[in-house]
């Protein structure tokens, strides 16, 4: 340990001659600024992402030949900006598709992730505690343009379409579970450190009155790690509800109000892909749509990432 | 256990023996699952894998197009992204570690960086497309404020338009909140002795930090920042916002060509009906997938070559 003090004194001592104090004070200074400066970064990046999307927003609720309201474009149940000649401007069948995409994908991946999470800390043994881990950072590290390319054409053809016919090329459920897929390493590994989190003392104390497993597991770790565990469960749906290539690939691009898995649903994220992908003519209203929708999906995670925080902060359990 | 009524050990058994079921399935459904993206990958895309695939062009028949383009422009971007948010983000968890005082504003800076790493990147293209696409709109597309000759690879010219600088600038920010709290948590490793020590001999704090600190941190936040890398490396969505899907048939020439990455080649033949593209599909996802198991092995390379205990 002392190694690095040794060296850096030495390294010190060997530099010729000293600079002056007043140099060196300049200096410090100076980095302390430029450090300064470059933290100051990321929080431009958040104004700048603020003042983007609304002032765009603002551009499409305003803009000549706009006859959208903040009122018909939040509560409007039809959306069809590029088909027919009246389009229609209501978000709610683009937030009813992420809505139904994220749900099937919490659906899956929150108790099968909260599952795994128990496994590897109540059961696995070290070494496959280890191998575990191990997939869990593969399937993190996949690209999620890859979970789409599944969802087309394994989860669909293969899963779902034997089970049922109603199930089209593009639907929600094999989007969503393409999208469980996605977070279920952010669910399991956040979940478990919050479970690990908790001090063995507790189990051993509720072992010794005459616990089974499953009465430590359900009444002792995981209400003592609840904190955490809600807001591994808020960080995975916020990414769920952002994803973007799964559901472009996967949902369809109907954007239709519906609760049924097996149609098509657009949602917020996709129609934007749409519309960057050029179907719609630069800076007219369809354009400048996308705009609206991504300052609603903005809000929206915005929210669920503050709550996250929010909930770690004020329930969090602190243990010695 | 705030139950009055006992509840019979039966039950307690046929409880526990339940959660143990459940979890070990949950478990091996997980497993599973990875097993049959593999294996479904692998099979539809190891027959499209040859040397022609990785050195030639898109192309509109299946069987001659390769992914030459979308490869380099993957690196490309991936080096400028590393090369610019690296530094940073060093920087930045330098300030928030050992400079910044523990105050109200850098708990405030430190929940706005958590709160980055949860907005959908897709956002951060359109903040991309109106900051260096358009540079909000302060210079005109129709004539650029060029700096430099075309002909060099340093080339720019401003507003970046829908370049590979846009695209990297775009990407660094997608992942600067992942690599401040990666390089901040490798700089919480470092023991307050080691610091203090250096301090007794006189050290000033960037003396400190340049000699002390970060050297002892460098191999915890380099695997840090590799990880933070295949993240960029696999994003698509803020890179479609910036440069659309593009078929090229040129490897980038300077920071202002236009580009294509592996992941939106992926969605384009992906997207596509025929059967023969979601083949070369499969092939460009083995070889993405393999250039991430390349990134995680320098990783763990470096975390068992170089990281040594400090305390």
């Amino acid at each position: 340990m002392t190694a690095f003090a040794a060296r850096a004194a030495a390294d010190l001592s060997h530099r010729g001659r000293p600079r002056s104090v007043k140099i060196q004070r300049g200096v410090e200074w100076v980095i302390h600024a430029s450090l300064c400066g470059l933290t100051l970064l990321s929080v431009l990046t958040t104004a700048a992402i603020i003042v983007v999307v609304v002032r765009e927003s603002l551009g499409f609720f305003t803009m000549d030949g706009s006859t959208v309201s903040l009122w018909s474009f939040f509560t409007g149940t039809v959306w069809s900006p590029l088909l027919g000649a009246q389009p229609e401007y209501g978000v709610l069948p683009l937030v009813g598709g992420t809505v139904l995409v994220t749900s099937i994908a919490g659906l899956f991946a929150l108790p099968v992730g909260l599952l795994t999470a128990v496994f590897l800390s109540e059961y696995a043994s070290a070494r496959t505690r280890s191998v575990l881990k191990a997939v869990l950072e593969i399937l993190a590290g996949v690209p999620t343009v890859v979970y789409g390319f599944f969802a087309l054409t394994f989860i669909t053809p293969y899963l779902l379409q034997p089970l049922s016919d109603d199930f089209g090329t593009y639907n929600a459920m094999g989007a969503g579970l393409a999208v469980g897929i996605m977070i279920l390493p952010i669910v399991c590994s956040l979940s478990e450190d919050a479970l690990r989190a908790v001090p063995q003392s507790l189990r051993d104390g509720a072992y010794a009155l005459g616990s089974t497993k499953f009465d430590v597991t359900a009444r002792v770790v995981v209400p003592a790690g609840l904190s955490g565990i809600v807001a591994a469960f808020l960080l995975a749906l916020t990414r769920a509800i952002g994803e973007t290539m799964i559901v472009a690939l996967a949902a369809g691009g109907l954007a239709q109000l519906t609760a049924n898995p097996s149609e098509q649903v657009q949602t917020m994220t996709a129609y934007m892909v749409q519309i960057f992908l050029g179907d719609a003519p630069a800076n007219g209203i369809e354009y400048r749509s996308s705009y609206a929708v991504a300052m609603t999906l903005f809000a929206i995670t915005f929210v669920m990432t503050w709550t996250g925080a929010l909930v770690l902060k004020r329930y969090r359990e602190e243990y010695e | 256990m705030s139950v009055g009524v006992a509840i019979p050990v039966a039950r307690r058994t046929r409880n526990d023996r339940l959660l143990w079921v459940a979890c070990l399935g949950a478990t091996t459904l997980a497993v599973a699952v990875l097993s049959a993206l593999l294996i479904a990958v692998f099979l539809q895309g190891v027959s499209s894998l040859d040397w022609h695939f990785l050195s030639s062009y898109a192309s509109r028949k299946a069987a001659n197009a390769g992914i030459l383009a979308p490869l380099m422009g993957s690196l490309w971007v991936c080096t400028l992204c590393g090369a610019i948010s690296i530094p940073i983000g060093i920087a930045t968890a330098i300030y928030l570690e050992e400079y910044a005082p523990k105050s109200r504003l850098r708990s405030f800076v430190q929940l706005n960086i958590s709160n980055l790493s949860g907005v959908p990147s897709i956002v951060y293209g359109i903040l991309g497309l109106a900051a260096f696409g358009r540079c909000f709109g302060v210079l005109s597309s129709d004539e650029p404020l060029a700096l430099g000759s075309p002909d060099s690879i340093f080339f720019i010219q401003l507003p970046l338009g829908r370049g590979i600088l846009a695209g990297a600038l775009t990407l660094s920010l997608v992942i600067l909140p992942i690599m401040i709290i990666a390089a901040q948590e490798a700089l919480r490793t470092v023991p307050k002795s080691l610091r203090h020590a250096a301090l007794a001999l006189g050290a000033t704090k960037w003396q400190v930090v340049r000699r002390v600190t970060l050297p002892a941190a460098l191999p915890t936040m380099m695997t840090g920042a590799i990880l933070s890398m295949s993240r960029a490396i696999g994003e698509a969505a803020p890179l479609l916002v910036i440069g659309g899907v593009l078929l090229l048939f040129s490897v980038p020439e300077n920071l202002m060509s236009d580009f294509t990455v592996l992941p939106l080649q992926i969605y384009n033949w992906a997207g596509r009906p025929q059967e023969e593209f979601h083949r070369i599909a499969a092939g460009a996802i083995i070889v993405q997938l393999a250039l991430l198991l390349l990134f995680n092995s320098v990783a763990v390379l470096i975390r068992q070559k170089l990281q040594r205990p400090l305390q």
